[in-house]
């Protein structure tokens, strides 16, 4: 006897057939019997629809909430730098630029980290190293965000202060990046705190998506007398998008860091060419500022602001979620 | 040097590099791990646990309000984000291949990622605006969200590694479809649906950004939902950056309690779900 | 089917516990960070005496403003007054008006981080207005030698610090640079959140205090007790008779003697830049901000109570604190204000 579908514990699991054959179907409007699946079916459904609504929910409410600065600034609200309370002026781009920067620093620190980590744990590490070292990386990934930021007022900062930035003065100070007041705190404490702490995702879904390609190809590559270096890189090439995709889901979680960001960040808000010079992104902002908003046009502004890192951190982790999904999924097929 | 050589050599120093590469993600961790730890034990006394915070400037006392806070605040989470997640989770597991099935679990993907501070300022709408006043309960509400994606996700995964003969067997014995569900896979699945939970739980009690404007805060003894309370994460945030030198203790051996809690139960997620479960 | 009970009942647990517990009244306030200190001794205090609890946030003037107009607190408290657009907002969102006590008088410190100078720095209000406007950039500039003589100032640059969040110490300090230096009007101006030149940023007098203690070379503004209670030097500074005065109880007193004449009924008023020779030019009221129409009367009993106790013995606890006690013609014109708080 053929045994129907296969167990399919991937994350896609939308070809995999659960319910074996029911019972025969019956004249629709009869319930023999079947109240209780009904009643169940339906419970579930409920609450599944209640997930589904829950997003739209917080895109409504944010919505409702920011109307008053969304029709009084309109676009203006993410071209404009002024962001006065007094005058009840409201321009979100020093914090998109915050924002911006510290989560590209943290990127460019990471990536590179991480695919060597992923490649590490996935192609040369043996079984009994790569096991205990991944769980490390993902422990990385349960330290709270607040934990992070203490950690970076007594320890990093003060680093940065005293050895990294008049390192980087003497070294390089006559790119405009590198100039400036040694602060300690700034853009600079912030993206190498984020960098930590997107390492682990990063890492653990390029891993994924290396493990995902099949081994004839890495077969394939050692019988023509590739090097290890060169089947990894052959490798690395196919899971090109699947690396792309863990590096989206990088960097929106490092848009919507807020506690370890407003410890070190330095709270101004300004655009500054410097690296050095403190700043501002939208979650500190939101977290510094929200008590206290005096004004319904600066609560507005502020949920505004949360509105745009809601869509932000969406289409980031949607565009991601797609990659990375139809990589492992091309794979998945082939095998 | 003949070129199969060289490439060799650049083989190993890919090695090499890619090994240093670990290593220098793996120090912070460690850097963090024990410094929080050295910090934390030295400043960690009963007081910490049974006190309750002096006024400001003044050294001494304790966090007694904000563990017992965090706790409430994660019951509370729980409350909420817990039969959502699991009753979704079911239901994606049984009846959810099919478009609506698909588009739910890919909302709860992205919900994931929906930053704490974002979901904070949705419970202050809903509910600190209309009741007035903060309230360990709008607390409450915001971890939930932030639980119900974890929760059915795992719910979901859970369930479907129970292997198909437990629903075929009960239904051959005539049980319909609901109840083995309910009285037969559910119960397999359970334990690690549990350790899902404590995932979750693990990752709530560690939320600080979403408590700022719903819970508040509170200096005193507080155990009512309806009330601003205490919680261990707020604390870090006040304390840490303050120049009190005794705060800075206590929120370095607050730091500590928390990781360590959240340690264990990761800890103990992995060991069970290893057991049963192949790695993937 | 035996996890599902326990998880019930641990649930189920955590809702009993969780239930309103107490009959302990208790009062929520929120505002600001300035007067902290002395708050957070006097409701403990008053919390040993009484068993009411009064849970004080502080998380800055501005968001005890901002929910004194919501109605999400019982009270708030502020270093700057209401403007009168704050009041009506207030009157209209609330359906009454709000009352400002003033509690003590503090003195707003510039204090700075530079171990090898002491702590006896003098400092023009040139000098200030210049490091917060960021024309001053090092600490050995002939600004501030001008008025050190004989001291030795480092080549370092100079790390500015101050308020990230809505602050009445903000409010006080641009108030006194607002009266001292033309730039510092036209360009930036007073308030509880103005655009700062430059700097860092951190949330509440503690955050600045902080980062202060933590960063050589740096120099922000603080309410005196946070910079004592933390071994932080801070500096003498020039007021308008230009004497260098350093931040005593009389000096913060004889600039409030001044402010005495033209003192408004609802005692909201300035007193920065005095008058007199022994003025400390950044001092201030601050004040708690409460409903003159409480919805729940047991409330405005125990608040009534509490300010009662403020103005007698609560005094008693300023100077150890590092505040300055009030004048006794204040402490008369509050007895008034607080008589007239609705308790029935």
């Amino acid at each position: 006897m053929d045994i129907p579908a296969k167990l399919d514990n991937g994350r896609s699991g939308s070809e995999v057939a659960t319910a074996p054959p029911r019972t025969p179907p019956k004249k629709r409007g009869t319930f023999r019997g079947n109240v209780g699946d009904f009643v169940f079916k339906h419970l579930t459904l409920l609450f599944a629809v209640m997930v589904f609504s829950l997003v739209f929910l917080m895109a409504y409410e944010m919505y409702s909430g920011s109307r008053l600065s969304i029709e009084k600034f309109g676009l203006s609200f993410i071209t404009n730098t002024t962001w006065d309370p007094v005058q009840d002026e409201f321009g979100a781009l020093p914090f998109i630029f915050g924002t911006v920067v510290s989560s590209m620093l943290a990127l460019i620190i990471a990536v590179p980290l991480s695919v060597g980590v992923a490649m590490f744990l996935s192609e040369i590490a043996p079984i009994w190293l790569s096991r205990p070292v991944s769980y490390l990386v993902e422990l990385l990934a349960a330290i709270p965000s607040i934990v992070y930021g203490l950690w970076g007022i007594f320890v990093m900062v003060p680093w940065i202060r005293t050895s990294l930035e008049p390192f980087l003065s003497k070294t390089l100070g006559f790119i405009p990046l590198f100039r400036g007041a040694p602060y300690g705190f700034g853009m600079l404490a912030a993206g190498f705190i984020l960098a930590i702490m997107i390492l682990p995702i990063i890492t653990s879904i390029s891993r994924d998506v290396l493990k995902a390609i099949p081994n004839l190809q890495r077969e394939a590559a050692l019988a023509l007398g590739a090097t290890k270096w060169e089947t990894t890189r052959i490798i690395l090439s196919s899971a090109r998008s699947g690396i792309f995709g863990a590096t989206l889901l990088g960097l929106g979680r490092a848009v919507g860091e807020t506690m370890a960001v407003t410890m070190v960040i330095g709270n101004r808000p300004v655009i500054s060419a410097s690296l050095f010079d403190p700043g501002h992104s939208m979650a500190s902002v939101i977290a510094n500022e929200f008590t206290e908003a005096t004004s319904d046009m600066y609560v507005s502004s502020l949920v505004e602001i949360a509105l745009v890192l809601f869509f932000v951190t969406m289409v980031l982790n949607a565009l991601a979620r797609i990659i990375v999904w139809s990589v492992t999924r091309k794979y998945n097929v082939a095998k | 040097m003949n070129s199969f050589r060289w490439r060799k050599i650049k083989s190993g120093i890919a090695t090499s590099l890619a090994a240093l590469c670990v290593l220098l993600a793996v120090a912070p961790l460690f850097m963090i791990f024990f410094y929080t730890l050295f910090q934390g034990i030295s400043a960690l006394n009963l007081d910490f646990f049974t006190q309750m915070p002096k006024p400001v400037g003044e050294t001494g006392g304790g966090m007694a309000n904000a563990l017992v806070g965090s706790g409430i605040l994660v019951g509370l989470g729980s409350l909420f984000g817990l039969p959502i997640g699991i009753l979704a989770g079911i239901y994606l597991a049984e009846y959810g291949d099919n478009p609506f099935g698909s588009i739910v679990r890919f909302l709860t993907d992205v919900l994931s990622g929906v930053p704490s501070i974002v979901v904070g300022v949705v419970a202050y709408i809903i509910v600190v605006l209309p009741m007035k006043h903060f309230s360990a309960l709008a607390g409450g509400v915001a971890l939930g969200i932030l639980m119900i994606p974890t929760v059915t996700r795992t719910s979901e995964e859970m369930i479907r590694l129970v292997p198909h003969y437990y629903r075929e067997a009960g239904l051959a014995l005539g049980i319909p479809q609901w109840k083995t569900t309910l009285r037969i896979i559910l119960p397999t699945a359970m334990k690690g649906i549990a350790t899902g939970i404590l995932l979750a739980i693990a990752r709530a009690a560690g939320e600080t950004a979403p408590l700022l404007f719903t819970a508040l805060g509170n200096r005193f003894w507080s155990t009512s939902i309806g009330q601003p309370i205490a919680s261990l994460t707020v604390f870090i945030y006040d304390y840490a950056k303050s120049p009190f030198e005794d705060w800075i203790r206590q929120a370095w051996a607050a730091a500590f309690v928390l990781i360590a809690m959240i340690f264990l139960l990761n800890l103990i997620f992995r060991i069970v779900t290893r057991g049963r479960y192949a790695e993937r | 089917m035996n996890r599902f009970p326990k998880i019930v009942l641990l649930l189920i647990a955590t809702c009993v516990f969780a239930l309103p517990s107490s009959a302990q009244l208790k009062l929520n306030g929120a505002g600001a960070t300035f007067p902290y200190v002395i708050y957070s001794k006097w409701f403990d205090v008053y919390h040993q005496k009484t068993g009411i609890e009064f849970n004080y946030q502080s998380i800055g003037s501005g968001g005890g403003i901002k929910q004194v107009t919501e109605g999400t607190v019982d009270f708030g408290a502020s270093d700057a007054a209401l403007t009168d657009e704050q009041l009506q907002n207030v009157k209209k969102k609330q359906g009454t008006e709000v009352l400002h006590i003033p509690t003590v008088m503090g003195a707003v410190v510039v204090t700075y981080n530079l171990p090898e100078v002491g702590n006896d720095l003098r400092l023009s209000s040139d000098a200030v207005a210049g490091i917060f406007l960021g024309t001053i950039t090092n600490w050995d500039d002939a600004k501030i030698a001008a008025s050190n003589r004989g001291k030795q100032l480092p080549d370092e640059a100079i790390i500015v610090a101050h308020r990230s969040d809505g602050s009445g110490t903000t409010n006080i300090f641009t108030d006194y640079l607002t009266k001292v230096s033309k730039e510092w009007e036209t360009k930036v101006g007073r308030g509880t959140s103005v655009n700062w030149p430059v700097g860092l940023g951190q949330k509440g007098n503690e955050g600045v205090a902080g980062i202060v203690k933590q960063a050589p070379g740096s120099i922000g503004y603080v309410e005196l007790a946070y910079a004592v209670k933390n071994n932080l030097s801070y500096a003498a500074l020039e007021n308008k008779t230009g004497n260098y005065v350093r931040p005593t109880f009389d000096a913060v007193s004889a600039a409030a003697a001044g402010a005495l004449k033209g003192m408004p009924e609802d005692l909201r008023v300035s007193i920065t830049n005095a008058d007199g020779k022994d003025s400390y030019p950044i001092s201030g009221f601050t004040w708690l901000l409460v409903y003159k129409n409480m919805k729940d009367k047991t409330k405005a009993k125990a608040m009534v109570g509490f300010l009662k106790w403020a103005m007698g013995e609560g005094q008693s606890y300023a100077k150890n604190l590092y505040y300055a006690p009030l004048p006794k013609e204040i402490i008369k014109m509050c007895d008034a204000r607080i008589a007239s708080i609705a308790i029935k």
